[in-house]
C-alpha cells in the first residue's frame, strides 16, 4: 500500500527535539525520525521502548557457549575419546578457551544479524529516503498524511521553524 | 552576570569550528575526489610488494616449506615470529573501539574506523602464517571441527594451537562486524550524495540505512554490546597465543607472564602501527582538524605506558630466570643476551623499553616528526621481541648435539614483504571507498568536544566528559533550553567554584536570583512563571509544597501538564545547599526529575 508521507527538515537537534515536543502537544502522530547521527534522548522522547537487542545477545551468547561445552564433552568422552597428556577424557578446564570464543562469536553474529533483520536492512536492501540531505546535517519529522493531515504537518513544520518541507509517496509497488 | 569562563580541563578534539555539513565535506571528500599523485604512487609500490608476496607464497605451496631455512631444531621461525607481530598490530583496533569506548575516552571517534580497519587487514596478514606454515594447505579445513568421514576424526580442542584457530577466526569476525556496522550510517552517507555507479555500489553495501530513530537506537545497542564483548575478547586473542608458548615445556617460554606480557606488548606495537599510518593519512587526507595532536599525545601516552610494561615484562623475565635456580632457564635467558642472536636482545631492548622513554616528556608527545620516527622504530623491535622469543629459544635446546643457527631464505622475507604489501593495498583501497573517520560520531561529539563549544561544555560537566550517555537528562534540558545540554551557565558561578577548583578567580558573580532551569522539569518558561510569582531563588522554592507550585502553574498561561513539581522542593533545596553532585547525581538517578 503507498503512503504519503509529509516531512519537514530542521537544521539542529535541538530544534528537532523541541518541534517534537511541540508535536506532541499538539497531538500530531509523528510516523518516524531520522537523523544523521544518534541523537541521544530522542528514545525518550518519542516513547521509543528500550531496545531488546542485549537480550537477543545473551541468548545467543548461551547458545554458543552450550554448543562449544557440549560439543566437546560429547566428542571427548563419547564419540572418539583419546587421552591428551595424561588428562582426563572429560578435561573441563582445557575447554574454557573455546567455550568463550564459542560464546562471543554466537553472541556477535547472531546479534548483528538479528539487527539488520528486524531493522529490515540487509545487503542490497532499498528502503525509501526522504531526502538525501537527512544523512548528512538535516533532522527530520515525518508525518503519515493518515494520520496528521497534509495541511496541519505543514502548518506545524512553518510554526516550528522547519528548514524545508517535501512530500514523498512511498511503497508504491506493495 | 556575565559569561562564566572556566578553565578547560580537556582538550578540544575537533579544531576550525566545523558545523555537521562541514564535516561530511571534510570526510567524504578523501573518498570523492580522484586520487592524489601520492595515493596511486604508494598503491603501486604496495601492489608490487604485494605481487611479489604472492609469488613467494605459491613458490612454497608448490615445492613445499624445504623452501625455507627452518630445520629440525628450529622449526618456527620468520612464519610464526610475523604471525605473532600482525596478530599484535591487530589489536589496537580493537583496544581503540571498544576498550575506550566503554571508558568514555572520546579522543577515540579521531581514530577508531581506521584503527578497526587496520585491525582486520592485519589479522588477514597474521592468518596466512599458520596456513601456509602447516605445509599441505590444500588441508587447511581439517583444523575445523566438523563431522567428516576420517572417523571421524576431530581436532584436538585441548591444543593451544587449536585455541588459536577459535580465538583468530573468532576475533576476525567480531572485529569485522562491528567495524561494518559503524560504517553502514555512513556508507549511507556517500551513497546519498553518489550518483550513478557508485551511488549503485554504495546502495547495495549501506544495506538500506535511513536513519530512523529506533534504528539508531538499536545501532547503539549493538555498538555497545559488540564493545563489551570484543573487550574481552582481543585480551583473550594475544593470551591464547602467548599459550602457543607458554604451554610448551620449553625454558623461556614456559611462563606464567607470557599472557599479560603479549597483551600489553601487542597494544604497544598496535598503537605504534595506528600512528604510522595516521600521521601520513593525517597528512594526506588533510584530516588535522579530526585527528589533532592532543590525539597523537593520548596514543604517545598509551605508548609510553604499555611499552614501560613491556619493559618491566622483561626485566621480571631476567629477574625470575635467575631466582628460580633452574639452571636451563637460566641459561635460556644468558643465550638470549649474549649468544648468537644477541644482536635482536637488544635491538629489542633499545626499540621497545629505552624509546618510548622519550614520551615522558611532552614535547617529544606532540612532536609529530619524532612520534611517526618512533613509531617505526617500536614496530621494528616488537617484530625483534617475537624473533627472540621464538628463534633464539628454539635455536639452543636441552641437548647441545641439536644445537643449530637459523636464518631465512629470500621465500621467507618474500612473504613477510608481501604481508606488508597486502595490508597497505587494502588499506589504501579502504581510503578510497569509505570515509577514514566515522562521521557519524564525529559529528554525535561534535557539541561535546567541538573547539567552539568548549567553553559552553565546561560549565556544568567541566569535570568529565561522559556527557553523551545522560540521555534523559539531555532531553529535558535541551527541551527547555533551545540549545544542546551544558547550558547552566551564568548565575550558577558559586556551583562551579565548589565543584571545579580551577575555575576558582575566573568566576566572581553574586546573585540575587538562582537559574532555577537547574532544576530537572523546570524550564526558561516556568522559571518565568516563577520570577513572576517572587520566587527567585532556590532556597525559596524548597520552602514551598509541591501542591502550592502545582496551583501557580495552573494559573498561569501555557501548558504546564506535562511538568510535575512534586519533587522540585526537594531539588531546590540541595541546590541552595550547594551541594551539586548530589543534585547531579539525584537527578541521573529520577528520570525526568519524577519520584
Amino acid at each position: 500500500m503507498a503512503r504519503k508521507i509529509v516531512y519537514g527538515l530542521y537544521n539542529s537537534e535541538e530544534a528537532l527535539k523541541s518541534a517534537i515536543i511541540e508535536a506532541q502537544r499538539k497531538h500530531l502522530e509523528i510516523d518516524d525520525v531520522y537523523t544523521p547521527f544518534p541523537v541521544h534522548g530522542l528514545d525518550a522522547l518519542l516513547g521509543l521502548e528500550e531496545s531488546r537487542l542485549h537480550i537477543a545477545g545473551f541468548v545467543y551468547g548461551l547458545i554458543g557457549f552450550l554448543v562449544a561445552f557440549l560439543g566437546m564433552s560429547w566428542i571427548n568422552t563419547v564419540d572418539w575419546p583419546i587421552i591428551f597428556g595424561g588428562k582426563p577424557y572429560w578435561s573441563v578446564p582445557a575447554y574454557v578457551p573455546i567455550m568463550f570464543e564459542c560464546t562471543v562469536l554466537f553472541s556477535a553474529v547472531g546479534m548483528t544479524v538479528t539487527f539488520y533483520v528486524v531493522s529490515g536492512m540487509g545487503p542490497g536492501v532499498k528502503n525509501p529516503i526522504l531526502h538525501p540531505r537527512i544523512t548528512d546535517d538535516k533532522f527530520c519529522i515525518a508525518f503519515d498524511a493518515e494520520d496528521v493531515s497534509e495541511s496541519d504537518a505543514m502548518a506545524f513544520f512553518k510554526a516550528t521553524g522547519a528548514d524545508e518541507t517535501g512530500i514523498k509517496i512511498i511503497g508504491k509497488n506493495e | 552576570m556575565g559569561e562564566v569562563v572556566v578553565t578547560r580541563f580537556r582538550p578540544s578534539l575537533i579544531t576550525g569550528n566545523k558545523d555537521y555539513h562541514q564535516i561530511t565535506e571534510d570526510l567524504c571528500r578523501p573518498v570523492e575526489q580522484k586520487p592524489p599523485l601520492s595515493w596511486i604512487l604508494a598503491f603501486t609500490v604496495s601492489a608490487a610488494l604485494l605481487a611479489y608476496g604472492v609469488f613467494t607464497i605459491s613458490w612454497t605451496i608448490f615445492y613445499g616449506i624445504g623452501t625455507w631455512n627452518l630445520n629440525r631444531t628450529i622449526n618456527w621461525g620468520w612464519d610464526i615470529t610475523n604471525f605473532v607481530w600482525w596478530i599484535g598490530i591487530g589489536h589496537a583496533g580493537t583496544l581503540i573501539s571498544a576498550i575506550l569506548l566503554l571508558f568514555r575516552q572520546w579522543w577515540r571517534t579521531g581514530v577508531n574506523r581506521a584503527a578497526e580497519a587496520m585491525t582486520i587487514f592485519a589479522v588477514m596478514c597474521a592468518g596466512l602464517f599458520p596456513l601456509i606454515h602447516m605445509g599441505r594447505i590444500w588441508d587447511a579445513f581439517f583444523i575445523f571441527p566438523y563431522p567428516n568421514t576420517r572417523g571421524p576424526v576431530w581436532p584436538n580442542f585441548n591444543s593451544p594451537l587449536m585455541w588459536d584457530v577459535f580465538a583468530i577466526s573468532t576475533y576476525f569476525t567480531v572485529s569485522v562486524l562491528f567495524w561494518y556496522t559503524g560504517l553502514v550510517p555512513d556508507l549511507a552517507t556517500l551513497r546519498d550524495r553518489a550518483k550513478g555507479f557508485r551511488k549503485k555500489m554504495y546502495e547495495i553495501f549501506s544495506f538500506g540505512w535511513t536513519g530512523a530513530a529506533k534504528h539508531w537506537q538499536r545501532w547503539e545497542s549493538l555498538s555497545l554490546v559488540l564493545a563489551g564483548l570484543a573487550t574481552p575478547l582481543v585480551l583473550s586473542v594475544h593470551t591464547i597465543v602467548s599459550f602457543d608458548f607458554a604451554t610448551s615445556v620449553l625454558p623461556g617460554w614456559h611462563t606464567t607472564i607470557f599472557p599479560p606480557y603479549f597483551v600489553a606488548g601487542a597494544v604497544f606495537s598496535g598503537f605504534a602501527m595506528v600512528l604510522t599510518l595516521m600521521l601520513i593519512a593525517r597528512k594526506v587526507l588533510r584530516l588535522e582538524d579530526y585527528i589533532t595532536i592532543d590525539h597523537i599525545e593520548s596514543m604517545n601516552k598509551i605508548i609510553l605506558v604499555t611499552g614501560t610494561i613491556v619493559g618491566v615484562a622483561y626485566l621480571t623475565e631476567l629477574f625470575i630466570a635467575w631466582y628460580s635456580g633452574y639452571i636451563y632457564e637460566q641459561f635460556a635467558f644468558f643465550n638470549r643476551v649474549t649468544g648468537p642472536y644477541w644482536w635482536s636482545y637488544f635491538g629489542m631492548m633499545l626499540c621497545n623499553v629505552i624509546s618510548p622513554q622519550f614520551f615522558w616528556f611532552k614535547k617529544f608527545r606532540r612532536n609529530i616528526t619524532f612520534t611517526f620516527f618512533l613509531s617505526i622504530v617500536i614496530n621494528v623491535g616488537m617484530w625483534f621481541e617475537r624473533f627472540v622469543i621464538i628463534v633464539s629459544t628454539l635455536a639452543r635446546e636441552y641437548l647441545p648435539s641439536s644445537w643449530s643457527y637459523y636464518s631465512p631464505t629470500w621465500v621467507e622475507v618474500g612473504i613477510f614483504l608481501g604481508t606488508l604489501g597486502l595490508f597497505l593495498t587494502l588499506f589504501l583501497i579502504f581510503v578510497r571507498v569509505a570515509p577514514v573517520v566515522a562521521i557519524a560520531e564525529i559529528k554525535h561529539v561534535l557539541k561535546y568536544t567541538g573547539v567552539q563549544f568548549r567553553d559552553k561544555n565546561d560549565q556544568w560537566h567541566n569535570h568529565d566528559l561522559d556527557a553523551p550517555c545522560h540521555t534523559t537528562l539531555d532531553v529535558y534540558e535541551d527541551s527547555h533550553h533551545g540549545h544542546h545540554g551544558r547550558s547552566h551557565d551564568t548565575s550558577t558561578s558559586d556551583a562551579q567554584t565548589s565543584s571545579s577548583p580551577q575555575a576558582i578567580g575566573d568566576v566572581a558573580v553574586a546573585t540575587e536570583e538562582d537559574d532555577l532551569k537547574l532544576i530537572e522539569g523546570i524550564g526558561p518558561k516556568i522559571e518565568a512563571v516563577l520570577k513572576a510569582a517572587g520566587i527567585k531563588t532556590f532556597a525559596q522554592l524548597a520552602a514551598m509544597k509541591p501542591e502550592e507550585i502545582q496551583q501557580l502553574l495552573d494559573k498561569a498561561e501555557g501548558n504546564f501538564s506535562g511538568n510535575i513539581p512534586e519533587t522540585w522542593p526537594e531539588q531546590a533545596a540541595l541546590a541552595a545547599q550547594g551541594k551539586w553532585d548530589e543534585l547531579k547525581e539525584w537527578q541521573q538517578k529520577h528520570k525526568y526529575g519524577r519520584k
